[in-house]
């Protein structure tokens, strides 16, 4: 066999990196991004003339393990039929025996180079609002997420939001928290950054889907990202919505500290931690309490209280001061206070000036 | 071992610059001590890639002979394995002076899996009655420069086939190529987690 320089070496890795979509209606475009068990390609589906993007696997899965926990996705994510959650378009196998699905294509950034741009507190929050719906959404489905970060979420060019990644989802088995692992995914698996637009960033699956009656994800493996996953989650214990409420809060927490990309850009004396209101504080610190028992139950609750602090009503995570009510009180009727004001201030004037 | 002989022979030579004579003695005495010890034994897949152990292990070898005989010497007893140092000389010579000892591994190990995929390939297209197929594939994919690579329409002409018989073969050859490598690799790796990782690296478009 000749001698393989190094040019041809190059080609013949990516060559090696190419899918092989001979005999599907697909056409690869560019390489996109990595998860744990494949990549994601931008493709053009050739028959509708549309930009998808295809998770495929690395290697053609002489088990089939792989292949049925990308299967496994793919129908979590069917079932999810959810505006904040990319739609599954196609599943198979390849002519090379690796398995794929097809989904839409995202375009837009991730949260954590999003928000940066966000410098009211209120847009932040409301953003979090519209990123806890699917999830609210999946959770009455019975399906928990459990790699919940702002890498996995996505803000579309019109500020859509859609939550990403569900490859380490998991069905709830009739109700009951199944009892077998936690979750997720190395941090650097597959969220090495790209290009912050133009990301497809979804990811391996390994969800289990017992409705569908696939097998298990692997017992006694630890998926998730620290920082961003529940202690029981990390521990391996069972887990139940409560541990998305988790996520929720640390993304929440990210959201109230992560600073605008002016601040990010002044010199270190000048950028200060952004002030949160202590309501706030304690909402995140509900939602990531270490005891789950602690937590919010639901992402719903979690929500509702982000809603009375918008509106200026009491939050439940909170017990304020008599001052603190006052001032929430005034801040919240601030317009009829100064109209009451104004009106009193004007009789009190016309009083004094009809007595001259 | 056939994966393995010339990257670790080449890493002796640039590593540490000894005589031809001197870095086959220490490759053969390096795997004559692999195929008759439990060297394997101690390394554990969750540490690290096997190449990067047996990396370590050859430094340590050296490092031992050097302290022990002026010149790198093999131990004798077995039959020196049948492995071919003067093409490996050859290629070496090929290959400019690397900027990372690591990096050159790497690539000499990426060099040495492709052509056991490639070889593992022709035979299989060769006793499938493919032999076309791996002509072609030899032809254009494993071209020198790109300005010498043909056209398909050339290729057609020179081998007497329609164009989309071309373009259907090479399909077939590079999914075959593609299978070939993951044999190799699955073959030259500790286990499945390993394996896996090391797909990611080489086939999951990582560089890019």
């Amino acid at each position: 066999m000749k001698w393989l320089s190094d040019q041809v070496l190059d080609r013949l890795q990516a060559t090696l990196q190419l899918p092989d979509l001979s005999g599907t209606r697909y056409r690869a475009v560019r390489y996109l991004a990595r998860g744990g068990m494949g990549t994601v390609w931008l493709a053009e589906d050739t028959v509708l003339r549309r930009r998808v993007a295809l998770k495929i696997l690395d290697a053609a899965n002489d088990s089939g393990e792989l292949a049925s926990r990308l299967l496994r996705e793919a129908r979590i994510l069917a079932r999810l039929e959810h505006p904040g959650i990319v739609p599954v378009h196609d599943a198979g196998t390849l002519a090379d025996g690796r398995a794929f699905y097809c989904m839409k294509y995202v375009e837009g950034q991730r949260l954590d180079h999003a928000v940066r741009n966000i410098h009211s507190l209120q847009e932040r929050l409301r953003l979090l609002e519209r990123i806890a719906e699917p999830l609210a959404f999946a959770h009455s489905k019975g399906i928990l997420h459990r790699d919940l970060k702002p890498e996995n979420i996505m803000i579309g060019p019109f500020g859509e939001v859609l939550v990403m990644d569900w490859g380490v989802a998991k069905v709830k088995d009739g109700g009951q928290t199944d009892p077998v692992i936690a979750t997720s995914q190395t941090t650097g698996e597959g969220s090495e950054p790209g290009p912050e637009r133009d990301r497809m960033l979804d990811r391996p699956a390994t969800s289990t889907a017992s409705s569908v009656n696939l097998p298990e994800t692997e017992h006694g493996r630890i998926f998730g990202t620290p920082g961003y996953m529940s202690p029981e989650q990390t521990r391996g214990d069972p887990v139940d919505e409560r541990t998305d409420v988790f996520s929720v809060g640390a993304i929440l927490n990210f959201m109230l500290s992560a600073t605008t990309t002016e601040e990010a850009g002044s010199l270190p004396q000048v950028a200060r931690p952004r002030p949160v209101p202590r309501p706030l504080q304690a909402i995140g610190a509900k939602a990531t309490a270490p005891d789950r028992a602690l937590r919010y139950a639901s992402i719903a609750d979690l929500t509702a209280d982000l809603a009375r602090y918008l509106e200026g009503l009491p939050v439940t995570a909170y017990r304020e001061s008599l001052f603190e009510r006052a001032g929430r009180v005034l801040a919240r009727h601030r317009v009829a206070i100064v109209l009451v004001a104004a009106y009193l201030l004007m009789r009190l004037l016309l009083i004094l000036f009809s007595r001259r | 071992m056939a994966a393995y002989w010339k990257p670790v022979y080449k890493y002796i030579r640039r590593r540490w610059g000894v005589t031809t004579e001197d870095a086959q003695d220490l490759t053969q005495e390096f795997f004559a001590r692999l195929l008759e010890k439990d060297f394997l034994d101690a390394y554990d897949p969750d540490k690290g890639r096997l190449r990067t152990f047996l990396r370590t292990c050859v430094d340590r070898l050296y490092w031992n002979q050097s302290r022990d005989a002026q010149r790198l010497k093999r131990s004798g007893g077995s039959a020196p394995l049948p492995l071919d140092f003067e093409e490996a000389e050859r290629e070496l010579t090929r290959v400019a002076a690397p900027e990372s000892i690591e990096d050159y591994f790497e690539k000499e190990w990426v060099r040495s899996l492709f052509s056991l995929a490639l070889q593992r390939l022709r035979r299989q297209c060769e006793s499938g009655g493919k032999a076309i197929h791996f002509a072609l594939f030899e032809r254009y994919d494993l071209a020198e420069e790109d300005a010498s690579k043909p056209s398909y329409a050339q290729l057609a002409g020179e081998f007497g086939l329609p164009i989309t018989d071309v373009t259907n073969y090479l399909a077939f050859a590079r999914r075959e190529f593609r299978r070939s490598v993951l044999d190799q690799l699955r073959e030259m790796t500790a286990n499945e987690e390993e394996f896996r990782r090391e797909a990611q690296t080489l086939l999951g478009a990582d560089s890019r």
